[in-house]
């Protein structure tokens, strides 16, 4: 009996400690993870569509709760002011989704550029579309709230040739990033007011302190 | 009986070097080293594993229960695991992707688990840090010997830079699956010869 009760002690004490142990270290790399996967998978899109950025849009973000999922935007700034917004959309591509980053201005509503961050399209034909910057190109200075398709359907984007499908997954995402910033934009442009002020505060902070 | 901290040491660098003497931890040696980093960053983070599972194991081994001893180490490992798992992410995010299902792989690696049950519960733990650091440096050398002939064959490339220019036609075969079972069993065979003289 004594040995059965070492057992279950010995044991218990062993898992809760580890257990208290692995909940504060994930704690306090929860940042830094984030980050991490912010920076090495989305990042070079991000930074690719907010070129010439004088903030770190990796850093400087927020979310918007879209009915039960969160939203990140990234904000670009470009002489000191608010100027543009990068957020992701995914579009059902012909290996599977196909995450885009979409960046916007909201002051004109025209797309500033589009990237491609996660794909499992076939190499060398649909993964042309993340490969080849001058597939997304065209959508730069398109009209954000609109209905994309490729040529072959009807519509305007000229599309990866033998790759209609992930190029109709990126059409069809970017329309879906549409009705995102058309359902959002009231509150977006709220919190980009707040950022901008937040912004302006902690750097007097920084000068004070 | 009392062997010296150095002996315990130096025994897991040659005598007992895990995937060639003991033929041990095979799933990683196989699966990781398809570049010379990947195999020394798995090495690296197996090594603390070892090393921290070894000190606990050691220090609370008339503590734990013999029949339920496995149990407890598998907690204690696994604790360090995810520990090193979480630290990856955090800190060296590119390796964490390239090793991927195989950080947290570790629990089930069998000379982890083998040296708590066959060293640290039975020896103090300054001997216990010695034995698991010694064997955990001989891991990362063989896998980073691996994974160096791996990718000086397989793309041409040691340590991420061009080792014969762009006109070597790279062997492609060496860093697939039966690449790593080839150039391993060769390794073997050499190891082989050379402890016969």
């Amino acid at each position: 009996m004594r040995e059965l009760i070492k057992m279950v002690v010995v044991l218990v004490v062993l898992s809760a400690f580890s257990g208290g142990l692995l909940a504060s270290l994930r704690d306090s790399t929860k940042d830094r993870i984030e980050y991490q996967q912010l920076k090495f998978v989305k990042g070079p899109a991000i930074l690719k569509i907010l070129e010439g950025a004088t903030n770190n849009p990796i850093v400087d973000r927020f979310k918007i709760k879209d009915g039960d999922v969160e939203r990140s935007f990234f904000v670009g700034k470009f002489d000191g002011k608010t100027d543009e917004v990068a957020f992701e959309s995914s579009g059902k591509g012909f290996g599977g989704d196909i995450g885009l980053m979409v960046g916007v201005d909201p002051n004109t509503d025209k797309i500033v550029g589009v990237g491609v961050t996660t794909h499992s399209e076939t190499p060398g034909v649909g993964s042309r579309a993340k490969s080849e910057p001058d597939f997304v190109a065209q959508f730069t200075g398109k009209p954000m709230i609109e209905t994309f398709k490729v040529k072959a359907d009807g519509g305007k984007v000229d599309a990866l040739s033998g790759a209609t499908v992930t190029s109709r997954g990126v059409a069809s995402g970017l329309t879906d990033a549409g009705s995102i910033y058309k359902r959002l934009k009231p509150q977006l442009v709220e919190k980009l007011k707040d950022f901008s002020k937040k912004a302006v505060k902690t750097k007097q902070g920084e000068q004070n302190g | 009986m009392a062997k010296s901290i150095a002996q315990e040491f130096v025994k897991g660098l040659w005598e007992e070097i895990p995937p060639f003497r003991l033929v041990l931890g095979l799933c990683p040696t196989l699966a990781v080293t398809k570049t010379i980093q990947d195999g020394i960053g798995m090495g690296v983070a197996t090594t603390f594993v070892l090393v921290c599972s070894n000190i606990l194991v050691s220090a609370l081994r008339n503590v734990i229960p013999s029949k339920v001893r496995i149990a407890a180490f598998i907690i204690i490992i696994a604790t360090f695991v995810t520990v090193v798992e979480l630290l990856m992410q955090a800190f060296t995010y590119p390796l964490f992707l390239s090793l991927g299902i195989f950080i947290p792989l570790i629990v089930v690696n069998c000379i982890v688990l083998g040296r708590a049950e066959a060293f640290a519960s039975k020896n103090g733990i300054v001997l216990s840090l010695a034995d698991g650091l010694g064997i955990g440096v001989g891991f990362t050398l063989a896998l980073g010997a691996l994974g160096a002939v791996r990718e000086v064959l397989g793309s041409g490339t040691f340590w991420g830079a061009s080792v014969f220019g762009p006109s070597f036609q790279p062997f492609s075969f060496m860093i697939e699956a039966p690449g790593a079972f080839v150039c391993l069993g060769l390794m073997l065979c050499i190891m082989n010869l050379m402890g016969k003289k």
